[in-house]
């Protein structure tokens, strides 16, 4: 737990200050270091105009871990909604909505995704507003349920008697109190959105040059596998290690 | 059912959003004219609302007419069904391997709980979870193709014995296999934690039931019965990743032909090929409905 969020912060911290650490800028040529296998000078080595693999990897993360987090921050947002809406309102508004969530649960998402990314081609915006839109379900189901076991609470009948609205009793005593669950669905977002956007980017559907992804990387990466393997190694071994830090926090929550 | 629909719509809905329309190469060309444009939309019924194109496309597609492919001019479901059989040949492999290796290792990491055993079971099970399946498959190519030299790095042997077609088949559904093998091992122990954990078996071992094999009799078939209704909803989420390990490997399945038509704006095949994959997964609830019912016949009650 200590280790996953020490992990975590980290790769955070590293992403955010890519200009300070990377070595080199991730677009810089060096014509005479191409295809350059890990070195001291070059800890992921080069590709094939010689750009610095490991500078690239720092900036790609940028890339990979925004689009993560900002797409499970809609994907949260519109899954808490709709959850708390669920369990607030019962009866029929509940049932349609778990319905549309038990529904959009079975579809093909990533599929849908990939054919969604090529008709419209977005831009990163667009990207983060895709991904989130099929992530919220997860977290809709568990801030039902959370919130469900809540409502009969007395403390909650005690805001209604002195005059609390709907609005204030969901917000301020239902949802506070939910949040345990609500962190935990949150944090699984975000690595099930990193994985999302870097299988859009491999198949050359996600992100687009000049812009580069762990998964745009990796998309480049396999057309050179038999002469430069370690540009094929090195995004996804970073797409591991952050997905799987934040499961590890996840679970522990 | 609804769940069709919402699929159709979407997709529907998404096609309408391609840049430039459905007769988008015709209006870059000189030699057609604006009138010319009018009567090809009347031709295809492009004058017709929205909802009505959407009726009458869902009406063929239920039918069996999938329409043509954009790049190719040949029948859609002709395309797919030519595909079908690698895809199913790759998913049986591969449901196969991850049963396999899912629940030997579920029930050692459930009876060893807590142990070497169980750390190692479990944490191979969570790098499971957080691995794109297409990245394993790439570093899988590095070291079994590129690097030893033992197996071929993509393709299928459409013909010939064993031999000649294991080779082909190992890697991608090892990939294929490893994430639900992952998930379904993770579920299984809990599952049988919990099981192992109920009075009936604490009773069981008063009764001086030994631990081990006599245990596992008793607490197995309770344990395995949501497990088995989990692996057959899952069966339906095979589809996406045999979409993405086929397109790794070269594989010539429907999964293949999916990313094919990604590549080339097919929207007559992608769009085919989403309703499919949603008609799979129907498919696949009821049969777990109905498997459910069998193994707990509290359930049919």
């Amino acid at each position: 737990m200590r280790r996953g969020w020490a992990l975590l912060l980290a790769l955070a911290a590293v992403a955010l200050l890519a200009p300070l650490v990377a070595p080199y800028a991730p677009d810089a040529l060096d014509l005479a270091n191409r295809r350059a296998a890990p070195s001291v000078a070059h800890w992921f080595g080069t590709d094939d105009l010689g750009r610095d693999a490991f500078s690239r990897a720092l900036f790609g993360g940028r890339v990979s871990i925004a689009i993560g987090l900002l797409s499970a921050a809609v994907a949260v947002t519109l899954g808490v909604a709709v959850g708390a809406a669920s369990a607030y309102a019962g009866g029929w508004t509940d049932t349609v909505l778990m319905r549309a969530t038990d529904a959009m649960l079975s579809v093909p998402r990533l599929l849908l995704l990939m054919v969604a990314a090529a008709t419209l081609q977005p831009s990163v915006p667009t990207l983060v507003l895709l991904v989130g839109a099929v992530g919220w379900m997860e977290t809709a189901r568990v801030t039902r349920a959370a919130v469900r076991g809540l409502l009969g609470q007395d403390y909650v009948a005690a805001a209604r008697a002195v005059g609390a609205g709907h609005v204030r009793v969901v917000s301020r005593h239902l949802l506070t109190n939910a949040a345990g669950g609500i962190r935990t669905a949150a944090v699984l977002a975000v690595g099930r959105a990193i994985l999302v956007e870097s299988a859009l980017s491999f198949f050359g559907v996600g992100v687009q040059p000049p812009d580069a992804s762990w998964g745009s990387m990796l998309y480049q990466a396999q057309s050179a596998m038999s002469t430069e393997p370690w540009l094929a190694l090195f995004p996804g071994a970073c797409i591991v290690v952050t997905v799987g830090g934040l499961t590890a926090v996840a679970e522990r929550v | 059912m609804p769940l069709l629909l919402l699929v159709s719509a979407l997709a529907f809905g998404l096609l309408q959003l391609v840049p430039g329309g459905p007769l988008e190469v015709y209006l870059s060309n000189p030699g057609v004219r604006p009138e010319d444009l009018e009567r090809l939309r009347r031709a295809l019924g492009l004058d017709r609302p929205l909802w009505v194109q959407y009726v009458s496309w869902l009406g063929a597609f239920l039918t069996g007419d999938w329409g043509y492919s954009f790049s190719d001019g040949r029948p859609v479901l002709v395309r797919v069904l030519e595909r079908l059989p690698a895809s199913a040949e790759l998913l049986v492999v591969s449901l196969l391997l991850a049963v396999a290796a899912a629940v030997p290792a579920g029930i050692a990491a459930a009876v060893r709980r807590g142990t070497a055993v169980d750390r190692t079971l479990s944490g191979l099970a969570a790098v499971g979870v957080s691995l794109p399946a297409f990245w394993l498959g790439l570093m899988l190519q590095l070291v079994f193709a590129i690097g030893l030299g033992w197996l071929p790095s993509a393709g299928r042997a459409a013909d010939g014995g064993l031999t000649a077609r294991l080779p082909f088949i190992l890697m991608p559904a090892v990939v294929l296999a490893f994430v639900h093998a992952a998930a379904w091992m993770r579920y299984l122990r809990g599952s049988l934690v919990d099981v192992l954990g109920a009075t009936y078996l604490r009773a069981a071992r008063a009764r001086g039931v030994a631990r081990g094999g006599e245990l596992l009799r008793h607490a197995l078939p309770n344990a395995l019965a949501p497990v088995a209704t989990v692996v057959l909803l899952d069966v339906a989420l095979l589809v996406p990743g045999a979409v993405v390990t086929e397109s790794v490997f070269a594989w010539p399945g429907v999964g293949s032909l999916f990313t094919e038509a990604l590549g080339r704006r097919d929207y007559t095949v992608l769009l085919a090929l989403l309703m499919a994959s949603a008609v799979a997964v129907i498919l696949f609830n009821l049969i777990a409905d109905l498997v459910h019912a069998w193994l707990d016949p509290r359930v049919a009650a």
